[in-house]
């Protein structure tokens, strides 16, 4: 909030630099060439790994702390509807109202 | 099959929009972050810290660690990419959470032209959003009452179901998940998804009978 308007553009450029270089580090140090067979075994287990952790630490922490508001609950009844295979679209839909309307009483 | 996402993409965009003129960015800022660093966690993070009164050392700390589980999906997908080291560092760039679920094939490689695909429509709108919210930022008002935020994780949520394919990606989903959120109270945000990748190294023992 204090910052200038040069000071702004050299902290978007910086996390424009920075993200860049992390985006690429893994493709340029390991692509191109063949990796053993235990490789692919970890990396086929990191999708599930990341995405749980993604799902469950945007809905039950903010910041340092864990925390649970109105998407906690939004989400957890899209997660049921999921399983009950309900279409995503439909699911998406209930999980944004059930938040809205939490928020709104 | 990036449309569902690209529509996401536009709402939290334009938050970002939003918020990013509350803290004082211009127009063309907000935009031009969007377009270059085209990372939503890490914009939102550094964003954040902005906001807390915190300088651009912090926030570019923040944004990176956000940031830092595009190192461990890199490294996934570094095999599945041809070409020299800078066509290589190029593909990469496309990386996004959810086109990189989306080209993972389940065996450990990746269909990096359904990469690429998904991610385009994404980057899209990605902009698109951040424009819209930054100039009409002051019609739209406080987001956070919309209920958005609700809309990444349900759809993460169906990514990671069709991931659960047997009880050893069960396993990792459930540890990964939970690592991750016993992180929380003691490392900086980003962290404890980053470290949460380190359980997939159960791959090594698994099937090394």
């Amino acid at each position: 909030m204090t910052l200038s308007y040069a000071e702004v553009w050299v902290l978007i450029l910086g996390l424009a630099a920075l993200t860049v270089a992390i985006k690429a580090l893994g493709p340029v140090l390991l692509g191109g060439r063949d990796l053993p067979p235990w490789f692919s075994r970890v990396t086929a287990l990191m999708a599930p790994t990341l995405l749980s952790a993604l799902v469950l630490t945007s809905v039950l922490a903010a910041g340092r702390s864990w925390s649970v508001g109105a998407h906690t609950v939004g989400v957890a009844v899209a997660a049921l509807m999921l399983w009950r295979r309900c279409s995503l679209v439909l699911c998406v839909a209930v999980a944004v109202l059930v938040t809205a309307g939490l928020r709104a009483i | 099959m990036g449309v569902p996402f690209a529509v996401v993409g536009f709402f939290l965009s334009a938050s970002f929009g939003v918020l990013a003129r509350q803290a004082g960015f211009s127009v063309a800022q907000a935009s031009v972050t969007a377009m270059i660093v085209f990372a939503g966690s890490a914009q939102f993070a550094a964003l954040s810290v902005l906001t807390a009164g915190g300088g651009i050392p912090a926030a570019l700390t923040a944004g990176s660690l956000m940031n830092a589980r595009f190192l461990a999906m890199g490294i996934a997908l570094a095999p599945s990419l041809p070409g020299g080291r800078m066509k290589r560092a190029l593909q990469g760039q496309t990386v996004v959470d959810s086109s990189w679920a989306l080209a993972n094939r389940g065996d450990g490689t990746f269909d990096r032209w359904l990469l690429f695909g998904t991610t385009l429509p994404q980057y899209v709108t990605w902009t698109l959003g951040s424009v819209v919210g930054a100039v009409f930022g002051d019609v739209l008002g406080d987001t956070h009452r919309l209920g958005l935020d609700a809309i990444y994780p349900v759809f993460f949520l169906s990514l990671l179901f069709s991931e659960l394919r047997d009880a050893g990606s069960r396993w990792a989903a459930l540890g990964g998940g939970l690592l991750a959120l016993a992180l929380v109270p003691i490392t900086p945000p980003g962290v404890p998804v980053l470290a949460a990748s380190v359980v997939a190294l159960v791959g090594l023992v698994r099937r090394s009978r």
